[in-house]
């Protein structure tokens, strides 16, 4: 959901990229209790698959595609100050290096994925894992988060193309959602299946349903480290 | 850090260098969400470049012909890009670490 350079003014991307910035600093402040341990090496690991992930473009059914965001998928493994990170540092490479999504623009897009992309998902997920700690409600929880992290990330997109005066509010906000909720779907099942696989393979790195022992996954727990 | 978990960040790490270079070319061409979006309503046209010099520009490796290798040449740089500033970052940290440690060390010696 990249919005490219010059689909949003100058006012609009300044304000963006203000809002941007305070969230990147408030989330690497907030994680600094992740970089004493080990957690970075996963920040490492799921920044790469998250990045590959984005080059994989799905179709859907009305000549578009569209690409896992992940927001989701990092916020509920590893938590949504991590995840902020992560999609950050992946904006920043696809910008800068690839000439993709927007260099005036990433403030917007690093807003959409990293925080808006993010806290709706964690939010969401939180919400609904608050009523059980079964499985049943926790996969649903994994599925619906990811879906609603798409579709509320396209009604942000929408607004800011509005508010830039690109087109009327109404009949953008109309098409995004209606796309995004195909691509959300995409998004819903690869996050389902990838969180399905490591809850087999690495239930412990689920760090958001383990909070309490978070820092134990990949700690040498005998050696206090630090 | 245990056995089992150092296979599980050697497999991660491989699998997303093998998606990142070998599925990225069969991605699907269609336009993304905003793109289409812009295409319908006809404002496709305002999307602008900087005139800047890309190590790969748009997901296309310079200097080579084929695309499947344009693209997954790039997916490959892409994401050993992405590995290495999180190996940086881990890097400081570490140092970091244990410098503050052998501070602490010091300071209890004496």
């Amino acid at each position: 959901m990249h919005i490219p350079d010059g689909f949003i003014d100058l006012k609009t991307a300044a304000t963006m990229s203000i809002f941007s910035l305070s969230g990147f600093i408030f989330s690497i402040i907030k994680a600094k209790r992740y970089f004493r341990a080990k957690v970075v090496v996963l920040m490492g690991i799921f920044a790469a698959l998250i990045f590959a992930a984005q080059m994989i473009n799905f179709p859907i059914f009305v000549g578009s595609s569209g690409h896992l965001l992940g927001a989701a998928l990092v916020s509920i493994i590893l938590g949504p100050y991590a995840a902020g990170i992560i999609l950050t540092v992946i904006l920043v490479v696809q910008a800068f290096v690839l000439g993709f999504g927007g260099i005036s623009t990433l403030g917007a897009n690093s807003f959409n994925l990293a925080i808006v992309g993010v806290v709706s998902a964690y939010l969401i997920y939180k919400l609904i894992t608050k009523f059980s700690k079964s499985r049943a409600v926790f996969y649903t929880a994994v599925a619906v988060s990811s879906w609603f992290s798409v579709v509320i990330t396209s009604v942000f997109v929408s607004i800011e193309l509005a508010i830039s005066g690109t087109y009327s509010f109404g009949l953008i906000l109309s098409s995004m959602v209606t796309i995004h909720i195909l691509i959300g779907i995409g998004e819903a099942i690869i996050t389902t299946l990838v969180v399905a696989f490591i809850d087999k393979v690495k239930p412990d790195l689920i760090l958001t349903r383990n909070w309490d022992r978070k820092i134990e996954a990949f700690e040498d727990t005998k050696k206090n480290s630090g | 850090m245990n056995r089992r978990d150092k296979i599980f960040i050697f497999a991660a790490i491989l699998a997303a260098v093998l998606i990142g270079t070998f599925l990225s070319p069969l991605a699907s061409k269609y336009p993304g969400g905003v793109e289409k979006v812009a295409e319908k309503l006809g404002f496709a046209g305002k999307a602008a470049s900087f005139n800047i010099k890309f190590l790969i520009p748009y997901y296309l490796f310079p200097g080579i012909k084929n695309s499947f290798w344009q693209t997954a040449l790039s997916g490959f740089i892409g994401v050993l890009i992405v590995l290495v500033i999180f190996a940086l970052i881990f890097g400081i940290i570490s140092l970091v670490n244990k410098i503050k440690n052998s501070k602490s060390k010091t300071l209890n010696n004496k």
